[in-house]
């Protein structure tokens, strides 16, 4: 009896934070689905709208470019993603399958990096994204592919490689058995061989966790970009829904629509990666 | 032995790229900004002149920065109690194979993988005067609390936002770990009688204490630099008091356009974050050497 009760217990109280977890989206959904005659402040609140309407999804969509938003945010967090896996292996690959001179030094000052707090260097970054002409400069009205294509770089470079990453992919590679490539020397591979067909497949779970979190990062980057850019034509999800807020400070309606149709991509990822979030590996990946 | 295995140069060809990248985008950009924080601009933009540590005085005595840092450590030191302890409890809760776990750990998941700017515009409408919390409160015949208008009360609104978002990413780092313990430790201490509480206070507290000294210092890093969860839910306000160092720092740069203070006062953020990974590491050090006595 005392496992059933105590489990009982353990189901109530997951439910209830369950519930706290989701109040606040549901209730943003809730507004959002509320028609422009429905009291959205009416006491007590309607937690199921009175006549349901995408009235308001329609009408942010029209007014906002949330399909711009939504793609720079695809393409800057794919960008990040492709250049942090390539470079991140690149480095620990040699760091952690060869042993040569200097290797503890350059280790050490790949290690350091992660102390530096990007609030440090963002200054003289955003002077060098202007030199690269890769920032919007305010009135220049730059819009178009290539103006895009700029932006993008320019949200991309700063977090194109991470001493996080780095230290990552090599645990992963470090706890690989050591005659591996002894055997595929034999065989007349080559390092690249070695690395392309033989390394790379047996660490995938941790270049995927490592995907799964610069793509997160990526995505929920606020600082960054607001500094870099000025066009709402290049602006990424968190940047534009910052915009939309204070461009309708009292439409809760339209805020709350916006900000809903903003979470379904993510979501989506979520759900197909799930395993990559909730599975414990991953945490234990990041062992300190 | 591995380097037989390779040409000399080859491990060298695979670090030229990475360590390149590194060095434009993070060592130049540092030694960049210390030249900026040593220089003046404010009489030509494009012709500083030397200023030495002048930057550094005026940025001591400019009364923003101080209070930037109480805020800072405010935040801080509000969010590490409730954000180190209640994701222990909900990876306990979360530990075990219940049927329906992975939909509940799913559910607990979404406030994480939310970004901050969503988080922080449905929040600032739950907390909004006229807001769900408020009427709740009315019924009790409570309130309404001012929870992001009232200086005394905004920056705590914030910290429980964050916590409400981080718990679930700190519990999976728990939990982890927690599942790396041996069963048999539980199963020994069940046939001792031993309860629940005693259970997890004798066996779960101190088998985790070094995930706990993690997240603790992934937290005080993180909280140093709070930022975009401030411009989302008050913008720094009211009177200033959200207004943390890294807000300081944006503000002298792209409101004020004086880099020279802001590049200094990002200077000292690097400085105290270096500082905090020392202590830790002491205090790491010194936790081993005490365990250790104790073994012997």
């Amino acid at each position: 009896m005392p496992i059933l009760t105590k489990h009982r217990l353990q189901y109530v109280l997951l439910s209830l934070l369950s519930l706290l977890a989701v109040i606040p989206f549901v209730w943003l959904l809730s507004t959002a689905l509320k028609a422009s005659d429905e009291n959205i402040f009416a006491y007590p609140p309607h937690w199921i709208p009175a006549k349901p309407t995408f009235d308001n999804f329609q009408s942010v969509w029209k007014q906002v470019p949330l399909g711009a938003f939504v793609l720079n945010s695809l393409v800057v967090g794919a960008l990040t993603v492709v250049f942090n896996l390539t470079f991140s292996t690149l480095a620990a690959y040699p760091l952690a399958r060869m042993s040569f001179r200097g290797e503890k030094g350059i280790w050490m000052v790949i290690l350091s990096t992660m102390m530096l707090p990007f609030q440090v260097i963002m200054i003289p970054l955003y002077l060098m994204m202007l030199h690269l002409g890769l920032a919007d400069i305010a009135g220049s009205y730059n819009t178009g592919l290539e103006a895009s294509v700029r932006t993008w770089l320019g949200q991309v470079i700063p977090f194109v490689i991470s001493g996080f990453g780095i230290f990552f992919v090599r645990d992963a590679l470090v706890s690989l058995p050591r005659d591996l490539e002894e055997s595929a020397v034999l065989d007349g591979c080559n390092s690249w061989d070695i690395l392309w067909r033989i390394l790379i497949p047996l660490i995938r779970p941790t270049l995927a966790t490592l995907a799964v979190f610069s793509f997160m990062a990526s995505w929920g980057e606020f600082l960054w970009p607001s500094i870099l850019l000025s066009e709402p034509q290049h602006f990424t999800l968190p940047l534009g829904l910052v915009q939309l807020q204070s461009a309708f400070s009292a439409n809760w309606r339209l805020i709350a629509a916006g900000t809903t149709l903003s979470m379904l991509p993510i979501i989506v990822f979520f759900l197909l990666m799930q395993r990559y979030f909730v599975s414990t590996d991953v945490g234990s990946g990041v062992k300190g | 032995m591995s380097l037989s295995l390779f040409r000399p140069q080859t491990p060298y060809l695979y670090l030229t790229v990475p360590l390149m990248v590194l060095t434009a985008f993070f060592a130049l950009p540092l030694l960049w900004a210390v030249g900026i924080s040593l220089q003046d601009y404010s009489q030509d933009l494009y012709h500083p002149t030397w200023a030495g540590l002048s930057n550094y005085q005026r940025l001591f005595s400019t009364p923003g920065f101080w209070k930037s840092l109480g805020c800072t450590a405010w935040f801080v030191l509000g969010v590490l109690p409730p954000m180190v302890c209640l994701p222990l409890g909900l990876a306990v809760l979360m530990n075990g194979t219940l049927r329906g776990m992975t939909l509940f750990r799913l559910v607990l998941y979404l406030p994480v993988i939310t970004s901050m700017v969503v988080v922080g515009i449905a929040w600032k409408w739950l907390l909004a005067d006229n807001g769900l919390i408020n009427y709740g409160l009315s019924q009790l015949h409570l309130g309404p609390v001012p929870w992001l208008t009232s200086p005394d009360l905004a920056m705590w609104s914030i910290i429980m936002v964050v916590v409400w978002k981080g718990s679930a990413y700190y519990a999976m780092m728990y939990l982890a770990h927690l599942q790396s313990l041996p069963n048999e430790l539980y199963q020994a201490a069940e046939i001792d009688g031993a309860s629940f509480w005693q259970k997890h206070w004798h066996i779960t507290l101190p088998h985790l204490q070094p995930t706990i000294a993690m997240v603790a210092t992934i937290c005080t890093i993180a909280g140093v630099k709070v930022f975009t969860e401030l411009v989302v839910m008050t913008k720094g306000g009211p009177i200033g008091s959200t207004h943390s160092l890294v807000y300081f720092i944006y503000d002298a740069a792209f409101e004020q356009l004086d880099l020279s203070l802001a590049c200094a006062a990002g200077l000292v953020l690097m400085g105290m974050l270096l500082a905090l990974s020392l202590i830790q590491l002491r205090l790491k050090h010194s936790a081993n050497t005490a365990s250790e006595s104790t073994a012997n």
